[in-house]
Protein backbone atom coordinates (compact mmCIF):
# COMPACT_ATOMS: atom_id res chain seq x y z
CA UNK A 1 0.00 0.00 0.00
CA UNK A 2 3.31 2.28 -0.34
CA UNK A 3 1.94 5.55 -1.37
CA UNK A 4 4.67 8.06 -1.55
CA UNK A 5 3.17 9.64 -4.76
CA UNK A 6 1.72 13.40 -4.17
CA UNK A 7 -1.94 13.05 -3.58
CA UNK A 8 -3.64 15.96 -6.40
CA UNK A 9 -5.95 18.55 -4.33
CA UNK A 10 -9.69 18.47 -5.53
CA UNK A 11 -10.48 21.61 -7.65
CA UNK A 12 -13.20 23.25 -5.67
CA UNK A 13 -12.55 24.09 -1.72
CA UNK A 14 -15.59 23.34 0.72
CA UNK A 15 -17.31 25.85 1.68
CA UNK A 16 -18.80 27.21 4.94
CA UNK A 17 -22.43 25.52 4.12
CA UNK A 18 -20.82 22.80 2.43
CA UNK A 19 -18.92 21.76 5.89
CA UNK A 20 -20.85 20.09 8.18
CA UNK A 21 -19.30 22.02 10.83
CA UNK A 22 -20.97 25.56 8.96
CA UNK A 23 -24.10 24.00 8.78
CA UNK A 24 -24.33 23.10 12.60
CA UNK A 25 -23.82 26.59 13.22
CA UNK A 26 -26.57 27.69 11.34
CA UNK A 27 -28.76 24.79 12.95
CA UNK A 28 -27.53 26.42 16.53
CA UNK A 29 -28.43 30.27 15.35
CA UNK A 30 -31.61 29.01 14.04
CA UNK A 31 -32.18 27.06 16.76
CA UNK A 32 -31.49 30.13 19.02
CA UNK A 33 -33.90 31.84 17.31
CA UNK A 34 -36.99 29.71 17.44
CA UNK A 35 -36.06 29.21 20.98
CA UNK A 36 -36.44 32.97 21.53
CA UNK A 37 -40.21 32.03 20.36
CA UNK A 38 -40.17 29.28 22.42
CA UNK A 39 -40.34 31.54 25.74
CA UNK A 40 -42.52 34.45 24.17
CA UNK A 41 -45.34 32.55 23.05
CA UNK A 42 -44.99 30.40 26.75
CA UNK A 43 -45.39 33.93 28.39
CA UNK A 44 -47.76 34.95 26.35
CA UNK A 45 -49.81 31.63 26.46
CA UNK A 46 -49.93 31.72 30.16
CA UNK A 47 -52.16 34.73 30.50
CA UNK A 48 -55.03 31.64 30.00
CA UNK A 49 -54.56 32.01 33.89
CA UNK A 50 -55.85 35.73 34.02
CA UNK A 51 -59.36 36.30 33.46
CA UNK A 52 -59.94 35.96 29.02
CA UNK A 53 -60.04 39.48 28.42
CA UNK A 54 -56.19 39.18 28.51
CA UNK A 55 -55.54 37.24 26.59
CA UNK A 56 -58.39 38.26 23.98
CA UNK A 57 -56.98 41.44 24.04
CA UNK A 58 -53.17 40.39 23.41
CA UNK A 59 -54.23 38.72 20.53
CA UNK A 60 -56.07 42.06 19.20
CA UNK A 61 -53.07 43.70 19.80
CA UNK A 62 -50.40 40.77 17.59
CA UNK A 63 -53.04 40.99 15.39
CA UNK A 64 -54.50 44.12 14.72
CA UNK A 65 -51.64 46.58 16.46
CA UNK A 66 -48.62 45.31 15.23
CA UNK A 67 -49.28 43.72 11.88
CA UNK A 68 -46.67 44.59 9.75
CA UNK A 69 -44.17 44.03 12.87
CA UNK A 70 -45.77 40.36 13.26
CA UNK A 71 -45.34 39.30 9.54
CA UNK A 72 -41.28 40.31 9.72
CA UNK A 73 -41.24 38.02 12.87
CA UNK A 74 -43.28 35.18 11.23
CA UNK A 75 -40.65 35.29 8.30
CA UNK A 76 -38.05 35.74 10.31
CA UNK A 77 -39.20 32.53 12.49
CA UNK A 78 -39.91 31.01 9.07
CA UNK A 79 -36.61 31.16 7.49
CA UNK A 80 -35.53 30.31 10.54
CA UNK A 81 -37.32 27.10 10.15
CA UNK A 82 -36.55 26.20 6.79
CA UNK A 83 -32.71 26.42 7.50
CA UNK A 84 -32.84 24.59 10.20
CA UNK A 85 -34.93 21.96 8.61
CA UNK A 86 -32.78 21.68 5.20
CA UNK A 87 -29.81 21.26 6.69
CA UNK A 88 -30.94 18.62 9.33
CA UNK A 89 -31.83 16.37 6.13
CA UNK A 90 -28.52 17.25 4.19
CA UNK A 91 -26.45 16.00 7.24
CA UNK A 92 -29.32 13.44 8.31
CA UNK A 93 -28.02 12.30 4.90
CA UNK A 94 -24.88 12.48 4.70
CA UNK A 95 -24.81 10.59 8.05
CA UNK A 96 -26.39 7.81 6.57
CA UNK A 97 -23.80 7.98 3.80
CA UNK A 98 -21.19 7.59 6.11
CA UNK A 99 -22.07 4.36 7.19
CA UNK A 100 -23.31 2.11 4.23
CA UNK A 101 -23.41 -0.80 6.54
CA UNK A 102 -24.36 -0.82 9.96
CA UNK A 103 -23.25 -3.20 13.12
CA UNK A 104 -24.52 -6.24 14.18
CA UNK A 105 -24.93 -4.73 17.33
CA UNK A 106 -24.43 -1.29 18.76
CA UNK A 107 -24.38 -0.29 22.75
CA UNK A 108 -24.89 3.35 23.60
CA UNK A 109 -22.18 4.10 26.41
CA UNK A 110 -21.85 8.04 26.94
CA UNK A 111 -25.01 9.14 25.34
CA UNK A 112 -28.82 10.95 26.38
CA UNK A 113 -31.57 9.49 25.56
CA UNK A 114 -32.72 13.19 24.43
CA UNK A 115 -29.47 13.68 22.10
CA UNK A 116 -30.04 10.14 20.13
CA UNK A 117 -33.75 10.74 19.33
CA UNK A 118 -33.01 14.45 17.73
CA UNK A 119 -33.79 12.92 14.20
CA UNK A 120 -37.67 12.02 15.59
CA UNK A 121 -38.12 14.19 17.82
CA UNK A 122 -37.86 17.16 15.67
CA UNK A 123 -40.20 15.71 12.83
CA UNK A 124 -42.97 15.34 15.38
CA UNK A 125 -42.77 18.59 16.91
CA UNK A 126 -42.80 19.96 13.61
CA UNK A 127 -45.72 18.04 12.67
CA UNK A 128 -47.55 19.22 15.84
CA UNK A 129 -46.43 22.61 15.19
CA UNK A 130 -48.19 22.49 11.31
CA UNK A 131 -51.69 20.61 13.25
CA UNK A 132 -50.92 23.16 16.27
CA UNK A 133 -51.05 26.10 13.09
CA UNK A 134 -54.14 25.11 11.32
CA UNK A 135 -56.04 24.84 14.80
CA UNK A 136 -54.97 27.89 16.71
CA UNK A 137 -54.24 30.54 14.17
CA UNK A 138 -55.92 29.65 10.99
CA UNK A 139 -58.58 27.50 12.54
CA UNK A 140 -58.88 25.10 9.72
CA UNK A 141 -58.91 22.05 12.36
CA UNK A 142 -60.85 22.58 15.23
CA UNK A 143 -62.66 19.41 16.52
CA UNK A 144 -66.11 19.09 18.23
CA UNK A 145 -66.00 22.54 19.00
CA UNK A 146 -66.50 26.31 16.73
CA UNK A 147 -63.70 28.50 15.82
CA UNK A 148 -64.36 32.29 16.75
CA UNK A 149 -61.72 34.34 15.51
CA UNK A 150 -60.70 36.51 18.46
CA UNK A 151 -62.03 34.59 21.08
CA UNK A 152 -58.53 33.10 21.81
CA UNK A 153 -59.46 32.29 25.12
CA UNK A 154 -62.56 30.13 24.00
CA UNK A 155 -61.14 28.57 21.59
CA UNK A 156 -58.27 27.50 23.38
CA UNK A 157 -60.38 26.04 26.26
CA UNK A 158 -63.27 24.75 23.82
CA UNK A 159 -60.11 22.91 21.94
CA UNK A 160 -58.46 21.60 25.02
CA UNK A 161 -61.80 20.37 26.42
CA UNK A 162 -61.53 17.41 23.49
CA UNK A 163 -59.13 14.97 25.22
CA UNK A 164 -57.07 13.70 22.21
CA UNK A 165 -55.77 17.09 21.46
CA UNK A 166 -54.86 17.63 24.55
CA UNK A 167 -53.09 14.31 24.60
CA UNK A 168 -51.39 15.07 21.17
CA UNK A 169 -50.51 18.86 22.68
CA UNK A 170 -49.20 17.26 26.03
CA UNK A 171 -47.11 14.56 24.25
CA UNK A 172 -45.45 16.64 21.42
CA UNK A 173 -44.46 19.62 24.41
CA UNK A 174 -42.84 16.20 25.89
CA UNK A 175 -40.84 15.68 22.75
CA UNK A 176 -39.80 19.25 22.25
CA UNK A 177 -38.73 19.57 26.01
CA UNK A 178 -36.45 16.03 24.88
CA UNK A 179 -35.10 18.48 22.11
CA UNK A 180 -34.49 21.24 23.68
CA UNK A 181 -32.80 19.45 26.47
CA UNK A 182 -30.25 18.63 24.00
CA UNK A 183 -30.25 21.12 21.58
CA UNK A 184 -29.66 24.19 24.01
CA UNK A 185 -26.38 22.94 25.14
CA UNK A 186 -25.95 21.97 21.80
CA UNK A 187 -26.14 24.86 19.98
CA UNK A 188 -23.19 26.21 22.28
CA UNK A 189 -20.65 23.16 21.52
CA UNK A 190 -21.99 24.15 17.65
CA UNK A 191 -20.34 27.52 17.83
CA UNK A 192 -17.76 26.63 20.02
CA UNK A 193 -18.32 28.00 23.18
CA UNK A 194 -16.98 25.41 25.73
CA UNK A 195 -15.72 25.05 28.67
CA UNK A 196 -15.02 22.37 31.34
CA UNK A 197 -16.59 24.92 33.92
CA UNK A 198 -19.31 26.36 31.23
CA UNK A 199 -20.05 22.78 29.92
CA UNK A 200 -21.42 20.88 33.18
CA UNK A 201 -23.92 24.15 33.91
CA UNK A 202 -25.53 24.47 30.63
CA UNK A 203 -25.92 20.58 30.40
CA UNK A 204 -28.01 21.76 34.06
CA UNK A 205 -29.66 24.78 32.82
CA UNK A 206 -30.62 23.07 29.73
CA UNK A 207 -32.40 20.56 30.93
CA UNK A 208 -33.90 22.42 33.87
CA UNK A 209 -34.78 25.38 31.07
CA UNK A 210 -36.28 22.47 29.03
CA UNK A 211 -38.67 21.06 32.17
CA UNK A 212 -40.16 25.11 32.46
CA UNK A 213 -41.10 25.44 29.06
CA UNK A 214 -42.61 21.78 29.28
CA UNK A 215 -44.07 22.62 32.42
CA UNK A 216 -45.07 26.05 31.37
CA UNK A 217 -46.61 24.94 28.42
CA UNK A 218 -49.19 21.52 29.46
CA UNK A 219 -50.15 23.05 32.23
CA UNK A 220 -52.57 24.95 30.05
CA UNK A 221 -54.77 21.66 28.74
CA UNK A 222 -54.23 19.81 32.16
CA UNK A 223 -55.84 22.75 33.83
CA UNK A 224 -58.77 22.93 30.69
CA UNK A 225 -58.95 19.26 31.55
CA UNK A 226 -59.01 19.07 35.20
CA UNK A 227 -61.60 22.30 34.80
CA UNK A 228 -59.52 25.15 36.03
CA UNK A 229 -59.66 27.06 33.06
CA UNK A 230 -63.30 26.87 31.49
CA UNK B 1 -12.60 -20.64 30.73
CA UNK B 2 -14.51 -21.09 27.09
CA UNK B 3 -15.61 -18.56 24.84
CA UNK B 4 -17.23 -18.14 21.15
CA UNK B 5 -15.75 -15.55 19.34
CA UNK B 6 -18.31 -14.42 16.51
CA UNK B 7 -15.91 -12.80 14.29
CA UNK B 8 -16.66 -10.78 10.91
CA UNK B 9 -14.96 -12.45 8.26
CA UNK B 10 -13.99 -10.90 4.54
CA UNK B 11 -11.97 -11.72 2.14
CA UNK B 12 -11.24 -8.28 0.79
CA UNK B 13 -13.17 -5.35 0.01
CA UNK B 14 -15.01 -6.89 -2.79
CA UNK B 15 -16.00 -9.87 -0.43
CA UNK B 16 -19.66 -9.66 0.93
CA UNK B 17 -18.23 -10.95 4.28
CA UNK B 18 -20.17 -12.35 7.28
CA UNK B 19 -19.59 -13.56 10.79
CA UNK B 20 -17.99 -16.94 11.53
CA UNK B 21 -18.13 -18.17 15.18
CA UNK B 22 -15.34 -19.91 16.53
CA UNK B 23 -15.25 -21.82 19.87
CA UNK B 24 -11.84 -21.19 21.74
CA UNK B 25 -11.38 -23.43 24.74
CA UNK B 26 -8.34 -22.78 27.34
CA UNK B 27 -8.76 -18.98 27.42
CA UNK B 28 -6.92 -17.65 30.47
CA UNK B 29 -8.59 -14.49 32.39
CA UNK B 30 -4.88 -12.45 32.02
CA UNK B 31 -4.83 -12.42 28.24
CA UNK B 32 -5.94 -9.59 25.97
CA UNK B 33 -8.68 -10.32 23.55
CA UNK B 34 -5.79 -9.87 20.94
CA UNK B 35 -3.93 -12.66 22.89
CA UNK B 36 -7.34 -14.51 22.73
CA UNK B 37 -7.47 -13.95 18.76
CA UNK B 38 -3.86 -15.30 18.77
CA UNK B 39 -4.85 -18.43 19.99
CA UNK B 40 -7.72 -18.73 17.69
CA UNK B 41 -5.23 -17.74 14.58
CA UNK B 42 -2.59 -20.71 15.87
CA UNK B 43 -5.20 -23.14 16.01
CA UNK B 44 -6.80 -22.11 12.43
CA UNK B 45 -3.66 -22.24 10.91
CA UNK B 46 -2.91 -25.91 12.20
CA UNK B 47 -6.19 -26.75 10.51
CA UNK B 48 -5.17 -25.04 7.85
CA UNK B 49 -7.52 -22.40 7.68
CA UNK B 50 -6.89 -18.83 6.93
CA UNK B 51 -6.32 -16.38 10.39
CA UNK B 52 -8.25 -13.79 10.92
CA UNK B 53 -6.59 -10.20 10.19
CA UNK B 54 -6.26 -7.52 13.02
CA UNK B 55 -4.20 -5.18 13.17
CA UNK B 56 -1.75 -4.23 16.37
CA UNK B 57 1.52 -3.77 17.07
CA UNK B 58 2.49 -1.92 20.66
CA UNK B 59 0.10 -4.00 22.43
CA UNK B 60 0.87 -1.82 25.09
CA UNK B 61 -2.71 1.13 24.41
CA UNK B 62 0.06 3.28 22.98
CA UNK B 63 0.13 3.18 19.49
CA UNK B 64 -3.20 3.64 18.26
CA UNK B 65 -3.02 0.24 15.54
CA UNK B 66 -5.31 -2.03 17.63
CA UNK B 67 -9.20 -1.39 17.33
CA UNK B 68 -12.20 -3.23 16.73
CA UNK B 69 -15.76 -2.84 17.89
CA UNK B 70 -16.38 -5.57 20.55
CA UNK B 71 -20.08 -6.68 21.31
CA UNK B 72 -21.43 -3.12 20.03
CA UNK B 73 -18.35 -1.15 21.78
CA UNK B 74 -15.42 0.40 20.28
CA UNK B 75 -12.64 -1.35 22.02
CA UNK B 76 -15.05 -3.53 24.20
CA UNK B 77 -16.65 -2.59 27.29
CA UNK B 78 -13.97 -1.16 29.64
CA UNK B 79 -13.85 3.21 29.53
CA UNK B 80 -10.14 4.24 28.43
CA UNK B 81 -8.57 1.12 27.44
CA UNK B 82 -7.48 0.12 23.56
CA UNK B 83 -8.49 -3.77 22.72
CA UNK B 84 -5.13 -4.61 23.64
CA UNK B 85 -5.08 -3.63 27.22
CA UNK B 86 -8.46 -5.53 27.45
CA UNK B 87 -8.11 -8.57 29.54
CA UNK B 88 -9.96 -11.35 29.36
CA UNK B 89 -11.35 -11.53 32.86
CA UNK B 90 -13.84 -9.16 31.88
CA UNK B 91 -15.81 -12.04 29.89
CA UNK B 92 -17.79 -14.43 31.53
CA UNK B 93 -17.16 -18.23 30.91
CA UNK B 94 -19.58 -19.02 27.64
CA UNK B 95 -19.65 -15.36 26.51
CA UNK B 96 -20.33 -15.23 22.65
CA UNK B 97 -17.90 -12.31 22.16
CA UNK B 98 -18.82 -10.38 18.65
CA UNK B 99 -16.12 -8.80 17.03
CA UNK B 100 -16.85 -6.46 14.28
CA UNK B 101 -14.52 -3.93 12.10
CA UNK B 102 -14.98 -0.32 12.31
CA UNK B 103 -17.90 0.82 10.16
CA UNK B 104 -17.73 3.97 7.88
CA UNK B 105 -17.93 4.97 4.59
CA UNK B 106 -14.57 6.59 4.68
CA UNK B 107 -12.92 3.68 6.35
CA UNK B 108 -13.06 1.14 3.50
CA UNK B 109 -12.51 -2.71 4.19
CA UNK B 110 -9.11 -3.81 3.73
CA UNK B 111 -9.68 -7.38 5.69
CA UNK B 112 -11.47 -9.08 8.32
CA UNK B 113 -11.36 -7.01 10.98
CA UNK B 114 -8.82 -4.31 9.08
CA UNK B 115 -9.89 -1.01 7.79
CA UNK B 116 -7.55 1.18 5.88
CA UNK B 117 -8.05 4.79 7.98
CA UNK B 118 -5.62 6.17 5.88
CA UNK B 119 -8.93 9.01 5.78
CA UNK B 120 -7.31 10.12 9.58
CA UNK B 121 -3.62 10.68 7.52
CA UNK B 122 -5.47 13.30 5.11
CA UNK B 123 -6.58 15.12 8.27
CA UNK B 124 -3.37 15.26 9.64
CA UNK B 125 -1.65 16.02 6.53
CA UNK B 126 -3.97 19.07 5.64
CA UNK B 127 -3.23 20.62 9.17
CA UNK B 128 0.17 21.31 7.61
CA UNK B 129 3.52 22.43 9.20
CA UNK B 130 3.65 25.48 11.87
CA UNK B 131 5.89 28.09 12.01
CA UNK B 132 9.26 27.75 14.08
CA UNK B 133 12.32 28.98 14.51
CA UNK B 134 15.15 26.31 13.53
CA UNK B 135 18.62 26.45 13.79
CA UNK B 136 19.96 25.43 17.91
CA UNK B 137 17.42 24.36 20.73
CA UNK B 138 15.94 27.34 22.17
CA UNK B 139 16.21 28.37 25.51
CA UNK B 140 13.59 26.23 27.51
CA UNK B 141 11.69 29.23 29.42
CA UNK B 142 12.00 31.53 26.64
CA UNK B 143 8.41 30.64 25.36
CA UNK B 144 6.15 30.79 28.91
CA UNK B 145 3.48 28.77 28.64
CA UNK B 146 0.55 28.30 31.85
CA UNK B 147 0.36 24.99 32.96
CA UNK B 148 -3.58 25.05 32.23
CA UNK B 149 -2.97 25.36 28.57
CA UNK B 150 -0.31 22.77 28.36
CA UNK B 151 -2.47 20.57 30.15
CA UNK B 152 -5.12 21.13 27.80
CA UNK B 153 -2.60 20.67 25.10
CA UNK B 154 -1.17 17.34 26.28
CA UNK B 155 -5.00 15.89 26.79
CA UNK B 156 -5.48 16.17 22.99
CA UNK B 157 -2.35 15.13 21.94
CA UNK B 158 -2.94 11.73 23.77
CA UNK B 159 -4.73 11.32 20.54
CA UNK B 160 -3.74 7.75 19.33
CA UNK B 161 -5.64 7.85 15.82
CA UNK B 162 -6.94 4.05 16.33
CA UNK B 163 -10.28 5.51 14.97
CA UNK B 164 -12.70 4.38 17.92
CA UNK B 165 -14.20 7.76 17.80
CA UNK B 166 -15.45 7.17 14.15
CA UNK B 167 -16.31 3.56 15.25
CA UNK B 168 -18.60 4.65 18.26
CA UNK B 169 -20.47 7.47 16.71
CA UNK B 170 -24.18 6.93 15.45
CA UNK B 171 -23.12 9.23 11.90
CA UNK B 172 -19.38 8.40 11.81
CA UNK B 173 -18.19 11.66 12.01
CA UNK B 174 -14.20 12.11 12.65
CA UNK B 175 -15.07 15.61 14.66
CA UNK B 176 -13.33 14.08 18.25
CA UNK B 177 -10.25 13.29 15.86
CA UNK B 178 -10.36 16.31 14.09
CA UNK B 179 -10.86 18.43 17.23
CA UNK B 180 -8.29 16.68 18.78
CA UNK B 181 -5.79 17.68 16.61
CA UNK B 182 -6.73 20.68 15.99
CA UNK B 183 -6.08 21.28 19.50
CA UNK B 184 -3.22 20.45 20.54
CA UNK B 185 -1.53 23.01 17.95
CA UNK B 186 -4.32 25.42 18.78
CA UNK B 187 -4.02 26.23 21.86
CA UNK B 188 -0.51 26.56 22.31
CA UNK B 189 1.62 29.73 21.04
CA UNK B 190 3.21 27.70 18.92
CA UNK B 191 0.39 26.73 17.05
CA UNK B 192 -1.03 30.20 16.85
CA UNK B 193 0.45 31.78 13.58
CA UNK B 194 -1.28 28.95 11.19
CA UNK B 195 -4.50 28.91 13.53
CA UNK B 196 -7.25 29.65 11.19
CA UNK B 197 -5.61 28.28 7.63
CA UNK B 198 -5.00 24.93 9.73
CA UNK B 199 -8.21 24.75 11.22
CA UNK B 200 -9.69 25.47 7.86
CA UNK B 201 -7.97 23.34 6.13
CA UNK B 202 -8.45 19.67 8.73
CA UNK B 203 -12.11 20.31 8.34
CA UNK B 204 -12.47 20.81 4.90
CA UNK B 205 -10.38 17.42 4.47
CA UNK B 206 -12.64 15.77 7.29
CA UNK B 207 -15.80 17.03 4.86
CA UNK B 208 -14.10 15.34 2.10
CA UNK B 209 -13.56 12.45 3.77
CA UNK B 210 -17.16 11.10 3.84
CA UNK B 211 -17.40 11.30 7.50
CA UNK B 212 -20.89 12.25 9.11
CA UNK B 213 -21.85 15.21 10.89
CA UNK B 214 -21.36 15.87 14.95
CA UNK B 215 -24.48 15.96 16.77
CA UNK B 216 -22.46 16.37 19.99
CA UNK B 217 -23.87 13.63 21.64
CA UNK B 218 -20.90 12.07 23.23
CA UNK B 219 -20.15 8.49 22.16
CA UNK B 220 -17.14 9.20 20.57
CA UNK B 221 -15.52 10.52 24.25
CA UNK B 222 -17.44 7.49 26.05
CA UNK B 223 -15.30 4.87 23.72
CA UNK B 224 -11.79 7.08 23.62
CA UNK B 225 -9.06 4.96 25.05
CA UNK B 226 -7.39 8.25 25.68
CA UNK B 227 -10.56 10.12 26.78
CA UNK B 228 -10.43 12.79 25.23
CA UNK B 229 -12.96 15.47 26.15
CA UNK B 230 -15.59 16.38 24.17
CA UNK B 231 -14.52 20.23 24.69
CA UNK B 232 -11.87 19.56 21.69
CA UNK B 233 -15.23 19.83 19.06
CA UNK B 234 -16.25 23.04 20.41
CA UNK B 235 -12.42 24.24 20.04
CA UNK B 236 -12.42 23.22 16.25
CA UNK B 237 -15.70 24.41 15.52
CA UNK B 238 -14.36 28.11 17.40
CA UNK B 239 -11.45 28.15 15.11
CA UNK B 240 -13.55 26.75 11.87
CA UNK B 241 -16.05 29.34 12.57
CA UNK B 242 -13.36 32.35 13.22
CA UNK B 243 -10.91 31.34 10.47
CA UNK B 244 -13.92 31.16 8.01
CA UNK B 245 -14.55 35.30 8.88
CA UNK B 246 -11.25 36.05 9.20
CA UNK B 247 -10.03 34.77 6.37
CA UNK B 248 -8.20 36.91 3.49
CA UNK B 249 -6.91 33.74 1.00
CA UNK B 250 -9.02 31.48 -0.84
CA UNK B 251 -10.59 28.40 1.01
CA UNK B 252 -7.70 25.54 0.99
CA UNK B 253 -8.36 22.78 -1.68
CA UNK B 254 -8.88 19.40 0.39
CA UNK B 255 -7.01 16.38 -1.36
CA UNK B 256 -8.65 13.75 -3.07
CA UNK B 257 -10.09 11.69 -0.35
CA UNK B 258 -9.87 7.89 0.35
CA UNK B 259 -13.24 7.13 -0.44
CA UNK B 260 -12.95 8.31 -4.23
CA UNK B 261 -9.36 6.21 -4.77
CA UNK B 262 -6.72 7.96 -3.27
Amino acid sequence: MGNTGVIPHHPHPVSFWQSSNGKKVVMAVTGAIMFCFIVGHMIGNLQMFLPPEHINAYGHFLHHDITEELWIIRGILLLALALHVTATVQLALRSQAARPIGYSRKEAINSSYASRTMYWSGPIVLAFLIFHLLQFTAGYIHPQAQFVAGDVYGNVASGFRVWWVSAWYIFALCLLGLHLSHGLWSAFQSIGCAHPRLTRCLKISAQAIAVLIVLGYISIPISVLLGVIK
Amino acid sequence: MKVTLKIWRQKNSNDKGQFVKYAVDDVDGEMSILECLDVLNESLILRGEVPVAFEHDCREGICGSCGFVINGVAHGPERATTACQLTMRHFKDGDEITLEPWRAKAFPLVKDLVVNRRALDHIIEAGGYISVGTGQAPEANGLPIGKEVADQSMDAAACIGCGACVAACPNAAAALFTGAKITHLGVLPQGETEKDRRALAMVAQMNAEGFGNCTNIGECTGACPKEIPLDVIAKMNRDYLCGSFQRRDDLPTPITPVVEGA
